[in-house]
């Protein structure tokens, strides 16, 4: 393996995070490879989401740092000072990585094509015409080729996701965070959700996955982290983390998540 | 009561009343169209996280709404001219109605801003939009279609109150028809058929805003 292959294309070191007094991220170490698909379980509380919140910069963080492929993101340093970088550069940063919300969050005044689009305009400032294809061609790869035009109160909570997973993977960003996407779905439209993901887990693309569908964490992820009060408890190939092999408070989260 | 009706006087100078209607609601149309900017901007800085964009908002809110408008009209137009700013009454009383309207609509957008979902914010942030392009390609749209209706009953209320604009002496609907009144003397005919005209042009107005409405469909 080559150099560039075995540096972490995402690396956490000793992040902590805390919302007023309560610290909700007590020191958290992890490293993702590139292509390498990793996915967070652990109880309601146990700082998941804002694990990858503060990934893509949408929360503060007190202490560690974040250093996504060699490049320190979020803060800098002044005068010796740790120092919140300006909107200008956190806003470069977070193009860098591409995040998909439990509650889809699309852009409800565009069609599907104008959500996929709107990025690659302003962000990567694409031509229009340009923009369009890649747009077109992205929801086409999520099976929403015929619904370009609609908006997403006309699409069905499956077909929203997608478009928001295309509207993530269009900006080829380094990185995937995905954060419970399936959560606020019907269950028979988590599949077609799902099967996306794996899809695109295949064509190489980095992942960091929260997710409660433990048997679909099981099938794609190259690791597994078990998180617990704030804190990585556990961490390995599923095939050892749903093994037999494991500590008893994980063992009693995975009997308690039905499986 | 042996006062018998003749609208003959009133209809002579029909046309007046309409091209007095017709200035009214360019008058508002101009007013609301500032107004809107103002109160765009406005609502931004009420929510901004800067306190002092925070101020200046509500400091211009509260004066303005604690102001009746026919003293702010009076005060441009008369008062403005010895600080050395000189506007014609047209200039004077759109800047007036603007201001005022402006203090309202801060209101309206600020409550359209608020019912933005943060979710999508976030999504826009997400992608790597700056603050700025966030405002501009998604909240503002969103905020805007949310606010459609208040927008409209606000232009309404502001059409309605360029009738002070007579005080002024602007030829609009109600300085032609106190005109009319003091030359025929025929008070209820001058009076209902000016009315009348308020109210036909607010529910035309209304009509069309709700027209509006349905072209752009709620989300
Ligand atoms: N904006 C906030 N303000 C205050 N506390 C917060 C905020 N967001 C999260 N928390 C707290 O931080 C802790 C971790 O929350 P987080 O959402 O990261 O958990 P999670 O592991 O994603 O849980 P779930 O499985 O329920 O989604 C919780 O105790 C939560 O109450
Ligand atoms: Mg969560």
């Amino acid at each position: 393996m080559s150099d560039a292959a075995a540096r972490p294309l995402l690396e956490i070191r000793g992040l902590k995070k805390s919302f007023g007094d309560v610290e909700v991220l007590k020191g958290v170490d992890l490293a993702v490879r590139p292509s390498e698909v990793v996915t967070i379980i652990g109880s309601s509380g146990s700082g998941k989401t804002t694990l990858l919140r503060c990934v893509n910069l949408l929360e503060e963080f007190q202490g560690g740092a974040i250093v996504l492929d060699g490049e320190t993101i979020g803060y800098g340093e002044a005068g010796g000072r740790r120092r919140r970088l300006r909107d200008a550069e956190l806003s470069r940063q977070r193009a860098m990585t591409g995040m998909v919300f439990q509650s889809f969050n699309l852009f409800p005044h565009l069609s599907a094509l104008g959500n996929v689009m709107l990025g690659l305009r302003k962000v990567r400032r694409m031509a229009k015409d340009e923009a369009r294809t890649l747009a077109a061609d992205w929801l086409n790869r999520v099976g929403l080729g015929n619904r370009l035009d609609n908006v997403p109160s006309q699409l069905s909570g499956g077909q929203q996701q997608r478009v928001a997973i295309a509207r993530a993977l269009a900006m080829n960003p380094k990185l995937v965070l995905l954060d419970e996407i399936t959560s606020a779905l019907d269950p028979e439209l988590v599949q077609e959700v799902l099967s996306v993901i794996r899809r695109i887990a295949a064509d190489g693309a980095t992942l960091l996955i929260v997710t409660h569908e433990m048997r679909f964490a099981r099938e794609v992820s190259d690791r597994i982290v078990f998180m617990e009060k704030g804190r990585i408890a556990e961490e390995g190939p599923p095939s050892e983390i749903f093994g037999a092999a494991r500590s008893a408070r994980l063992a009693e989260f995975l009997r308690n998540s039905g499986h | 009561m042996n006062y018998a009706l003749h609208f003959g006087a009133v209809w002579a100078s029909f046309d007046k009343l309409l091209s007095g209607l017709a200035i009214g609601l360019g008058l508002a149309v101009a007013a609301v169209a500032i107004g809107c900017l103002l109160g765009i901007l406005s609502a931004f800085a009420s929510v901004s996280k800067l306190r002092l964009l925070r101020m200046v908002s509500g400091f211009y809110v509260l004066i303005i709404r604690n102001t009746p408008l026919l003293v702010l009209v009076l005060l441009a137009y008369f008062a403005l001219p010895s600080a050395g700013i000189r506007l014609d009454k047209y200039e004077s009383f759109i800047a007036s109605l603007a201001l005022y309207s402006g203090a309202y609509l801060t209101e309206v957008f600020r409550a359209g801003l608020l019912s933005v979902p943060k979710g999508i914010v976030e999504a826009a942030r997400a992608i790597g939009l700056t603050r700025l392009q966030t405002n501009l390609h998604v909240v503002a749209p969103v905020m805007l279609r949310n606010v459609l209706p208040s927008l409209g009953n606000t232009f309404i209320g502001m059409f309605k109150d360029s009738s002070i604009a007579a005080a002024i002496a602007i030829p609009e609907l109600t300085f032609e028809a106190r005109k009319i009144n003091v030359d025929t003397f025929r008070v209820v005919e001058t009076w209902t058929v000016a009315s009348g005209l308020y109210i036909a042009a607010c529910f035309t107005i209304a009509f069309l805003l709700r027209r509006l409405e349905r072209r752009f469909p709620k989300f």
